[in-house]
């Protein structure tokens, strides 16, 4: 079937079987190889995309269910320019990012989170970020990173 | 950050296949028969490829020859590799493993430490007299405790995975998830049969490692060279979640026996300390971790007379392997508690007990090396006991809260003679256009060796940062400078990439660019060490760290939460301090892990809760919050005087977390993870036995 969404701002289409996962077709079909698979069953959030704004385990999504939504991946996080958005600069500027394999999917958790609150407490970051595992920084950087962006 | 960073999967090779491996349904056995069933499936859509294709040895070349590449007719352990596929997509490829037919004739499977028979290695350790022996004996306290430690997996977030892709001359290219390229290369050359020019390892952005990409990756090079090798077209060997729990090597477990001898003063006499490791199923790294482990038993102390015995045994589970401190954490983690114990039985206090017994300058360690420089075991414990604030009680009723404290030290770089052996290598050239380019094996696993090598450099050179630039991790580009183990990458091989800076900086000016300069580790004479004996110089110096722990435990429920971590770092000299601080947390949420929710339990030889949907690692929200402390305290030899602190916070948090348990609650645990059943368990345990006061 055709499946047609817009991914990063820009319309797409795609032949695909509607029942392949989200994942594999933003990963193998259109590059975005930005999106990592981390366990295939939603307990990671490595693969972590926005639809709609939500974020979502790209593993656990059929590409069927996206026909007509705003998907976001890492790739869109940035300016078109290239420019690095402030939550990304922040990242890097506290060491939030050790061995990169999360950063893709925290990023989108915090940017949703930003988006969503205003003046978020430690605790709050917390429980936004819970739904993705990181393994090297113990979070503490993470949620550093995050809160310096809060204004 | 952008997303633009490849990882092993991200790598798209056109014509590459998809590899899978058909791995043992028991634990031990025979392979009585393998039928492929040509009624059942076309198997001219696969490759397939079993132990009699292998052109080389059948082995994974580590330190034993024990581990085959793929089991021929002995099965040691449950998941253990026996046949490999290869088709051109993953449904085919399914069909085909669930087609694959394998008899075996089942033995009796040895899964249990205490009744395991064959050992893989043993080691003791003597200074002075054996405990039983001292004088006077019968006028001192001898406190004896036995405590067990679990199973832990590294869970990197991105799995195990390698890409085979056949070039010319019969050279076969490897790009993987890996700490250690030339680890690789050694494996592949051996059981592909390859020259030193054909086998070619690339070292792709790997997503952690912490020691469980040390040696496995060899197993999954292996497999994929093998199927590309086969199938004459690359193939990708990526394995899922599942796959990598249930079969990928784990931290070894456990039983470690303390006893100790004081004055009632508290003075240490004497400490008489038994070791033994589980290995599993095959030798992997385990006399390695068993050096470490032992070399540590006596924790960071002064003890006149000491005795440890270590052994690593076989069972048949899943070979346990490399893990971030690498034994060290699981005899600090008994080591400090017998600090406690000591204390509870003199009625003194733990932290003055530590004062009496702490290693200072001068003093010598077990194996009898003498610590001439560097030694912050006083300066962490008062910097964390500073750091710490005063606990509040918990508001909540069922709640109970407590700390506790830890005091350990981590050998830094190999043990022994190990660098001596190694001679690691690395390469420094000045290009004509006035960049740098710095060639090593050692690779970046997350924790910063990219930004630590360029720095060092760029000081060491006068230039900018942006003027050096690290060649890939290609075993076709790069010298051999060693693994990335054993907290010696920014300490030995940093010294090296300065050395070798300065060294081109003084040529570049007589000579023009281009130059290379190549330097090699030169184990300084004074350090001394006799691997059969086990005295004299363990490692060339040592990192230190105190950690303060605070918990609430639940009575009602048993869950233990962290609350606070306090640390405090003896690292010689922070090069990037904001990096130095993320290894530390990082490897303190590991160890909190360790020490609270992260248990495997086993059934038939396997791993019972083999997804991340069951085995639990903490998320941001049961991280507590961790405070690190930079102590700073430089090492001769170490470039700008840093020591290698890798490992060291593995060792400190669970001993510190169990104390903590104790204070609040009054019941010691010996085991850990310090789950809500064992919590409960041994909070009714002291309830019946009524001594289950708050201490």
């Amino acid at each position: 079937m055709t499946v047609r969404f817009t991914l990063n701002g820009v319309p797409v289409s795609i032949e695909s079987s509607g029942s392949r996962r989200l994942l594999d077709v933003l990963r193998e079909d259109l590059g975005k190889t930005g999106t990592k698979e981390g366990c295939g069953e939603g307990e990671c959030g490595a693969c972590s995309v926005l639809i709609d704004g939500d974020v979502v385990d790209s593993c656990l999504v059929a590409v069927g269910q996206v026909e007509g939504r705003n998907v976001l991946t890492v790739e869109g996080l940035a300016a078109p320019n290239g420019e690095l958005s402030r939550l990304q600069q922040a990242f890097i500027e506290y060491g939030a990012a050790q061995c990169g394999i999360c950063t893709p999917g925290m990023l989108l958790a915090a940017h949703v989170l930003l988006q969503r609150t205003t003046r978020p407490s430690v605790d709050s970051v917390r429980e936004g970020l819970a739904g993705n595992l990181c393994r090297c920084t113990g979070y503490t950087k993470i949620i550093e990173a995050v809160l310096s962006c809060v204004t | 950050m952008a997303g633009r960073a490849r990882y092993t999967d991200d790598f798209a090779v056109p014509g590459a296949w998809y590899g899978k491996t058909v791995r043992s349904t028991i634990p031990r056995g025979t392979i009585r028969s393998i039928t492929l069933d040509p009624a059942a499936f076309d198997w001219s859509r696969v490759v397939v490829v079993t132990a009699d294709d292998i052109p080389g040895e059948n082995v994974v070349q580590l330190i034993r020859d024990d581990q085959p590449a793929l089991a021929h007719r002995e099965i040691r352990h449950r998941e253990e590799p026996i046949l490999l596929l290869a088709a051109a997509d993953r449904a085919t490829l399914d069909q085909a493993a669930c087609h694959v037919q394998i008899v075996y004739d089942p033995a009796e499977p040895v899964l249990d430490l205490e009744r395991a028979t064959e050992t893989y290695s043993t080691i003791e350790i003597r200074k002075g007299k054996v405990l039983d022996e001292v004088e006077d004996l019968k006028n001192l306290e001898v406190v004896e405790r036995t405590f067990r430690v679990g199973l832990q997996e590294q869970l990197y977030i991105e799995p195990q995975g390698a890409i085979a892709i056949p070039e010319a001359n019969g050279a076969i290219r490897i790009i993987g998830s890996l700490q250690c390229p030339y680890y690789v290369h050694r494996a592949l050359k051996r059981a592909l049969k390859l020259t030193d020019e054909q086998a070619i390892v690339v070292q792709a952005e790997t997503g952690g490692g912490f020691g469980g990409k040390e040696e496995y990756p060899s197993i999954v090079a292996i497999h994929a060279a093998l199927l590309a090798r086969k199938a004459g077209r690359p193939v990708r060997l990526i394995y899922d979640r599942h796959e990598d729990l249930a079969a990928s090597t784990k931290r070894h477990p456990g039983v470690i026996t303390h006893r100790t001898a004081v004055r009632p003063d508290g003075s240490l006499v004497a400490q008489d300390i038994e070791i033994e490791l589980d290995g599993g199923a095959y030798c992997t790294l385990t006399p390695v971790v068993l050096s470490r482990a032992a070399i540590h038993a006596a924790g960071p102390y002064s003890s006149p007379n000491v005795r440890i015995r270590a052994r690593a045994v076989a069972t048949n589970t899943p070979p346990n392997g490399a893990f971030r401190g690498f034994g060290a954490p699981q005899s600090l983690f008994a080591a400090e508690l017998m600090v406690e114990h000591v204390a509870e039985r003199l009625g003194m206090s733990s932290v003055d007990l530590r004062r009496k017994w702490m290693l200072r300058v001068g003093d010598t360690t077990a194996t009898g090396q003498k610590l001439t420089e560097s030694v912050g075991s006083e300066l962490v414990l008062d910097a964390a006991l500073k750091a710490a604030s005063t606990v509040q009680p918990s508001t909540r009723p069922t709640v109970r809260r407590g700390r506790g404290l830890s005091l350990v030290f981590h050998g830094s770089g190999f043990t022994g003679s190990g660098e001596k052996k190694l001679q690691g290598t690395i390469a420094l050239e000045a290009l004509v256009d006035g960049t740098f380019r710095i060639l090593t094996a050692s690779t970046e696993i997350g924790q910063g060796t990219k930004t630590i090598f360029c720095q060092l450099a760029a000081d060491a050179l006068g230039v900018g940062l942006d003027k050096v630039i690290l060649a890939p991790q290609d075993t076709s580009l790069v010298p051999d400078s060693g693994p990335t183990v054993a907290s010696r990458t920014a300490m030995i091989v940093g010294r090296l990439v300065q050395d070798a800076a300065s060294e081109i900086k003084d040529r570049l000016r007589r000579e023009p660019p281009p130059l290379r300069v190549e330097k090699t580790y030169i184990q300084p004479d004074s350090i001394h060490w006799d691997e059969t004996t086990y005295r004299g110089d363990a490692y060339p110096v040592y990192a230190w760290a105190c950690t303060i722990a605070d918990v609430d435990v639940d009575t009602t429920t048993g869950e233990v939460r962290v609350t606070d971590l306090v640390t405090a770092v003896d690292c010689g000299k922070a090069l990037h301090p904001v990096m130095a601080e993320g290894q530390i947390e990082g490897g303190s949420l590991q160890a909190v892990g360790w020490a609270t929710i992260e248990e495997i339990k086993m059934k038939e030889g396997g791993y019972q809760n083999d997804r991340l949907a069951t085995y639990l690692i903490p998320t941001a929200l049961d991280a507590p919050r961790i405070r690190t402390i930079l102590v700073e305290n430089p090492y001769s030899r170490g470039p700008f005087g840093a020591k290698g602190i890798g490992e060291l916070p593995m060792d400190g948090p669970a001993p510190a977390i169990i104390a903590a348990i104790h204070d609040a609650t009054g019941v010691w645990l010996d085991e850990i993870p310090a789950t809500p059943e064992k919590v409960l368990a041994a909070l009714n345990g002291t309830r019946d036995t009524g001594d289950g006061k708050r201490s």
